[in-house]
């Protein structure tokens, strides 16, 4: 093993953002004919290791070496010349186009100009067969067929543009359980034939099922290199998470459980599911209850929330609040006094060209309807009454929100829903990509409102987070709910054996 | 075999037959060649300008300035033959005037990202508004080549005859259903309009492409615009007013998606085709009026757009299966 | 940062104090017969349709929308007035008039909810929901003509258009009422709130819980009356309707007079006072233009101009391509440095 040279090596890569550090000092080493894992959460650079190496970002340090030779990426196409192929979750290629086209198109054979539909197709047809056991009508348009297929024929593109190293990111988002199965077959059938597989998931079992070694980045720095083998789940969760398994032997205090049992029944769902994004879970939030989804990125926990808001339509299952009955839309939702945070703060939160107190009195507003209007001046109060309570800098109401720190942009939305004075508030990671001042204040925030009677479900990927602020704790894995804890059983280690599942560990 | 993404353009020709027949069951005279070729004669234009039509919006785009660019070729080759140019040298100068003005338009839109309805609005009023600073009169044409260009009749076997322009046209049509699916050119066009993204990602020309699909868009309105003038024989500014609408009419009742990345240059021929047979039945009838064209036009384009949005929502349907 | 009405203020002076070199008579206003005359009275006379359709625009494209029918309403409406009043007995009655206007604005109504439903209801893009009713409008427009132009005597509808009140012309309170209620409607409801929240994101909004389906019904309904006002006005002022030529290309100065006003075709803030300054800004462009002697067509090409370098001033690309320029032109030994290092 050690004898073997990599076909890819990154060695010290450095990205700077204006005011983040997205790597720093990152490597990454690849070989031919493995298939090797690239894991992190949010924010820990995969995907901006990945824009490095696919030519989207240029890099401010380091440097890449693709054969032992240095290479410079400065565009997509460079990335294409020097054999690096990427297939990404949302198939990038023409849906509008035939499966044959889409393999060859740019490179099509031709005669005098002329493209020669039948060599085309009929070399298309023999790749697919040939590489990826796979026989389909090759003239029909690629949006006929599954996300599945779709994805073995952008590999199949790949690969016909010589690719020495493929890169599929999140490729089984999307995929049902036969379909992973197929992928997992085209790619050790590629892994035998000699190919370097980059490959990016979410989830745990996947890994351990098809790759060969795992490279672990956390919060844009390189964590370690690992045979799948020697690295226990429970321990790949805790690299991941950032927590050391003999740190948790000291247990945090447990906060006491005043609230258990203490509020009625708020909101039930029962076997609420919505295929392809979550499978079917129960839930209840009891009145003034702090109920933490914990759960790593793609685990389905940012789906389920969605289906409680009605942001999302469930399939099946139901869902009641209170004696007011079913939620379908957010406007329901909210009308019913559920409020929710998204965890996509720039597309789902703010409305950039609108100011701070626009964005603060917008859901009051909305649920006020059109003519029974908050005049400027309650507006204004309303605003410099949170920008206090909340510690919101600039503190100037009229400021758009669009040019706010991701903490301050945060706090207007909390803001926004405290307003609406909601009986449950969904705070999907709240506190990702703020300081740690502001960290602190919003959960700070979270246990005093549950003091007063609100419940809360909070979502976050940081485990130390979620067991602070809850009372009860449903974890979720490969999305699934797979446990729910409280009181005495919640505590690091259970939460992580949860998250990392399968018998390890 | 009939495969399901040939379906819109079926529709099409279904629509085009219904309503032939219909005619010639109902009126007596309708049913004839002749009547079918003075579709051809009187739409050549139409043909030509649609065919360029269907290529941007395939690409995703949109051409409003095709109408404009049309009057303006009849501007400078009436002004030009008034000077004693030569048709040899008129000709050619007006079609790469006109290929230069659309590339023009597609830089912009690719370079600077502009939306391509308000770039090519801006050409509509630039390209009109140039008219009138030639002259603001009509100006007629006695060139000897313009008027055997417009009174030349083939004589078919049968007794019936066609148009030099109709010649031109087809020339046209089987060029551009050529360049659609046989070259690279043609297959990038459709690439760009299925997704320009991944179009980027995939290495395929995008920058070149987009300029082009409005050059040749730019070409077919000044090629348009000389057979236009071989029928009207006259400049003037007020020429072709509205053809835009027509155009786009005629590509989308042909079948081909608004939002771009589907459609087939034989669908627009049918698209101009039903346009002009809805015409004859109107001046066959009789009791009623031009305005009617409008109406009926209107109505088809709803129609398909709705049978777009069923289509397309399913294709979308099946692209998010998850 | 400057004010957002800067630069259209600064053009509008421009234009005028162009005009007033000219023709140093522009500004003058004189009164006859109870009535002022003058260039800047004939501006916002004239202008008066083109202000109103324009602000129906604004709303409409605040919501990431646009409306290519105004045109078609325009002779829509005016058609339906004239024909209303030419079938009646006595064409200058009130009550015949009154009937004229209310029939003519419920059909512009209408064809505003049929573009509101095809846009929020089945979910087509504006500019292709909207096509349709531009390509048929003109033909419903002469179905009501029944292709004719039609004349009417009526002192009471030709009030409307060509009226004078306070010596000042009626369209212009006309306009001023429409701009008030706009303005009302925006600023003292939340409606306006909603418009630019759903027009700047609209999947955050509808998270906020704003009912965005609604609200774009609301713009295109307001759209389709501001469009029939319009041409009430302008078959009011001729006392005729000709389905064909009225309101013809309105949508696209309509379109201009808003970009020009400072609301983006992106969707978002809008400026209704910075509309109404763009609208005046055509109108001046055309009344200069008459004034200096050169075929008025010619206002096109500047239109043109207009249009371009207001986009590529709002084009992000090209600000940055510009910038690059700017600054290598400047600097262009850094460029080297960072080309070598």
């Amino acid at each position: 093993m050690e004898e073997r040279r990599p076909i890819l090596h990154m060695k010290d890569i450095h990205k700077h953002f204006p005011g983040v550090k997205a790597l720093s000092g990152v490597q990454f080493r690849l070989f031919p004919g493995e298939v090797h894992a690239l894991m992190g959460e949010n924010g820990a650079g995969k995907s901006t290791l990945i824009k490095v190496l696919t030519g989207v970002y240029s890099i401010d340090q380091g440097y890449v070496e693709m054969e032992q030779k240095r290479i410079a990426i400065q565009s997509p196409q460079d990335a294409q010349e020097a054999g690096i192929s990427t297939v990404y979750q949302e198939v990038n290629l023409c849906p509008n186009l035939s499966v044959a086209e889409n393999i060859f198109i740019g490179r099509e054979p031709r005669r005098f100009g002329r493209i020669l539909w039948k060599e085309v197709n009929r070399a298309a047809a023999s790749l697919l067969e040939e590489r990826m056991n796979l026989s389909i009508d090759v003239t029909l348009p690629l949006h006929a067929y599954p996300i599945a297929i779709q994805q073995l024929v952008a590999i199949a593109r790949a690969l016909n543009i010589s690719a020495k190293v493929l890169i599929l990111d999140e490729p089984t988002s999307s995929l049902d359980r036969g379909e992973v199965r197929q992928l997992f077959d085209v790619m050790n059938k590629l892994k035998g034939e000699g190919l370097a597989i980059l490959f990016v998931t979410h989830f745990l079992d996947q890994v351990y099922e098809i790759s060969d070694r795992i490279t672990i980045l956390r919060g844009g720095e390189f964590v370690g290199e690992y045979a799948a083998s020697a690295l226990p789940r429970i321990e790949l969760v805790s690299k991941m998470i950032g927590k050391e398994l003999k740190l948790l032997e000291e247990l945090p205090k447990q906060q006491a459980d005043a609230n258990e049992a203490a509020g009625e029944l708020l909101l039930e769902a029962k076997s609420l599911g919505r295929k392809g994004s979550i499978e079917p879970f129960d839930l209840s939030i009891r009145k003034g209850e702090i109920v933490g989804f914990a759960g790593l990125l793609g685990s389905g926990r940012t789906e389920a929330a969605r289906l409680l808001f009605g942001a999302d339509r469930p399939d099946q299952g139901s869902l009641r609040m209170g004696e007011a009955g079913a939620v379908h839309t957010p406007r329901q939702a909210i009308d019913q006094g559920i409020a929710f945070c998204s965890e996509d703060r720039k597309g789902e939160g703010i409305i950039d060209d609108l100011t701070i107190r626009e964005n603060i009195v917008l859901a009051l507003q909305a649920s006020q309807g059109w003519f029974r209007s908050i005049s400027k001046k309650r507006q204004s109060e309303i605003a410099e009454q949170f920008i206090e309570a909340l510690n919101i800098n600039p503190p100037n109401p009229d400021q758009l929100i669009k040019n706010l720190s991701g903490g301050n942009q945060q706090k207007v939305l909390l803001a926004r829903w405290l307003l609406t004075d909601p009986k449950l508030l969904i705070l999907d990671e709240p506190t990702r990509g703020i300081d740690i001042g502001a960290k602190a204040e919003i959960q700070k925030l979270v246990m005093s409102l549950s003091e007063k009677g609100m419940s809360v479900l909070f979502i976050s990927s940081e485990l130390e987070e979620v067991l602070r602020v809850s009372d009860r704790i449903a974890v979720l894995r490969d999305r699934r709910k797979v446990k729910e804890m409280s009181g005495d059983d919640m505590s690091e280690q259970q939460v992580m054996k949860a998250i990392a599942g399968g018998g390890e560990g | 075999m009939l495969k399901r993404q040939h379906m819109p353009i079926f529709v099409t020709v279904a629509l085009f037959a219904f309503i032939f027949i219909a005619g010639s069951f109902r009126y007596t005279g309708f049913f004839s060649a002749q009547v079918l070729l003075n579709l051809f004669i009187d739409n050549a234009f139409l043909l030509i300008v649609a065919i360029g039509m269907t290529f941007v919006i395939v690409s995703g785009g949109i051409d409003l300035s095709v109408g404009s660019v049309i009057a303006l070729t009849t501007m400078i080759s009436a002004t030009l033959l008034q000077d004693g140019w030569s048709p040899a040298a008129v000709i050619p100068l007006v079609l790469i005037l006109g290929s230069a003005f659309g590339a023009g338009m597609g830089a912009i839109i690719h370079y600077f990202k502009i939306q391509p309805f308000i770039v090519t609005l801006a050409g509509m009023f630039l390209a009109r508004g140039l008219c009138y600073v030639i002259s603001t009169n009509t100006i007629t044409i006695d060139n000897a080549f313009y008027t055997s260009m417009a009174q030349t009749k083939l004589t078919l076997p049968g007794g019936s005859f066609v148009s030099i322009s109709v010649l031109i046209a087809l020339l046209v049509f089987g060029a551009a259903f050529y360049m659609a699916h046989y070259t690279r050119f043609g297959r990038n066009t459709y690439a760009l309009g299925g997704n320009e993204q991944s179009a980027v990602l995939m290495g395929l020309p995008v920058a070149r492409t987009k300029i082009g699909v409005y050059m040749f868009s730019g070409f077919c309105s000044a090629l348009a615009g000389v057979v236009f003038t071989f029928y009207m024989l006259s400049g003037y500014g007020l020429h072709a007013i509205g053809m835009e609408l027509d155009a786009i009419a005629a590509v989308v009742i042909g079948g081909t998606l608004l939002t771009g990345g589907f459609g087939y240059v034989a669908g627009t021929l049918f698209g101009v085709l039903i346009q002009g047979v809805i015409q004859t039945i109107i001046s066959f009838e009789g009791t009623l009026s031009s305005w009617w064209t409008r109406i009926v036009i209107g109505l088809l384009l709803f129609l398909f757009i709705v049978l777009q949005k069923l289509f397309s929502g399913r294709q979308l349907l099946q692209k998010h299966r998850a | 940062m400057k004010h957002h009405l800067f630069w259209p203020v600064t053009v509008l002076a421009l234009l005028l104090l162009f005009n007033l070199l000219y023709d140093p008579s522009f500004f003058s206003i004189k009164l006859r017969e109870g009535q002022l005359y003058g260039s800047l009275i004939d501006i916002l006379n004239f202008g008066a349709p083109l202000i109103l359709v324009s602000i129906g625009m604004t709303l409409v494209i605040a919501t990431k929308g646009i409306d290519l029918s105004v045109g078609s309403i325009v002779a829509i409406a005016g058609a339906m007035a004239c024909l209303t009043i030419s079938k009646g007995a006595d064409q200058n009655s009130i009550g015949l008039v009154a009937t004229a206007i209310l029939m003519s604005l419920a059909l512009s109504l209408a064809l505003g909810l049929w573009n509101g439903l095809l846009v929020a209801g089945v979910g087509i893009q504006p500019i292709i929901a909207t096509l349709i009713l531009m390509v048929a409008g003109r033909g419903i427009a002469q179905l009501i003509t029944s292709g004719q132009i039609i004349t009417v005597t009526s002192d009471n509808y030709e009030y409307i258009g060509a009226g004078s009140l306070f010596t000042l012309p009626f369209s212009i309170f006309i306009v001023a009422v429409m701009f008030a209620a706009a303005s009302l409607l925006t600023r003292k409801t939340a409606i306006g709130l909603f418009i630019e929240s759903v027009g700047n994101k609209p999947v955050a909004s509808r998270l906020a819980g704003i009912r965005s389906r609604a609200v774009m019904i609301a713009v295109y309904l307001f759209c389709g009356l501001c469009a029939g006002i319009a041409g009430l006005i302008l078959s009011s002022n001729v006392s005729s309707a000709d389905g064909n030529n009225a309101g013809l290309w309105y949508e696209l100065d309509a379109i201009l007079a808003v970009v020009i006003g400072g609301t983006s075709l992106n969707g978002g803030r809008f400026y209704l006072a910075g509309t109404v300054i763009g609208a005046l800004i055509i109108q001046t462009l055309t009344t200069t233009i008459y004034t200096i002697g050169v075929p008025p067509e010619i206002t096109l090409v500047v239109k043109a101009f207009v249009v371009l370098v207001v986009c590529l001033i709002q084009s992000e690309s090209f600000r940055k391509t510009l910038m690059r320029r700017w600054r290598t032109r400047r600097y262009p030994a850094e460029k080297e440095l960072t080309r070598h290092a």
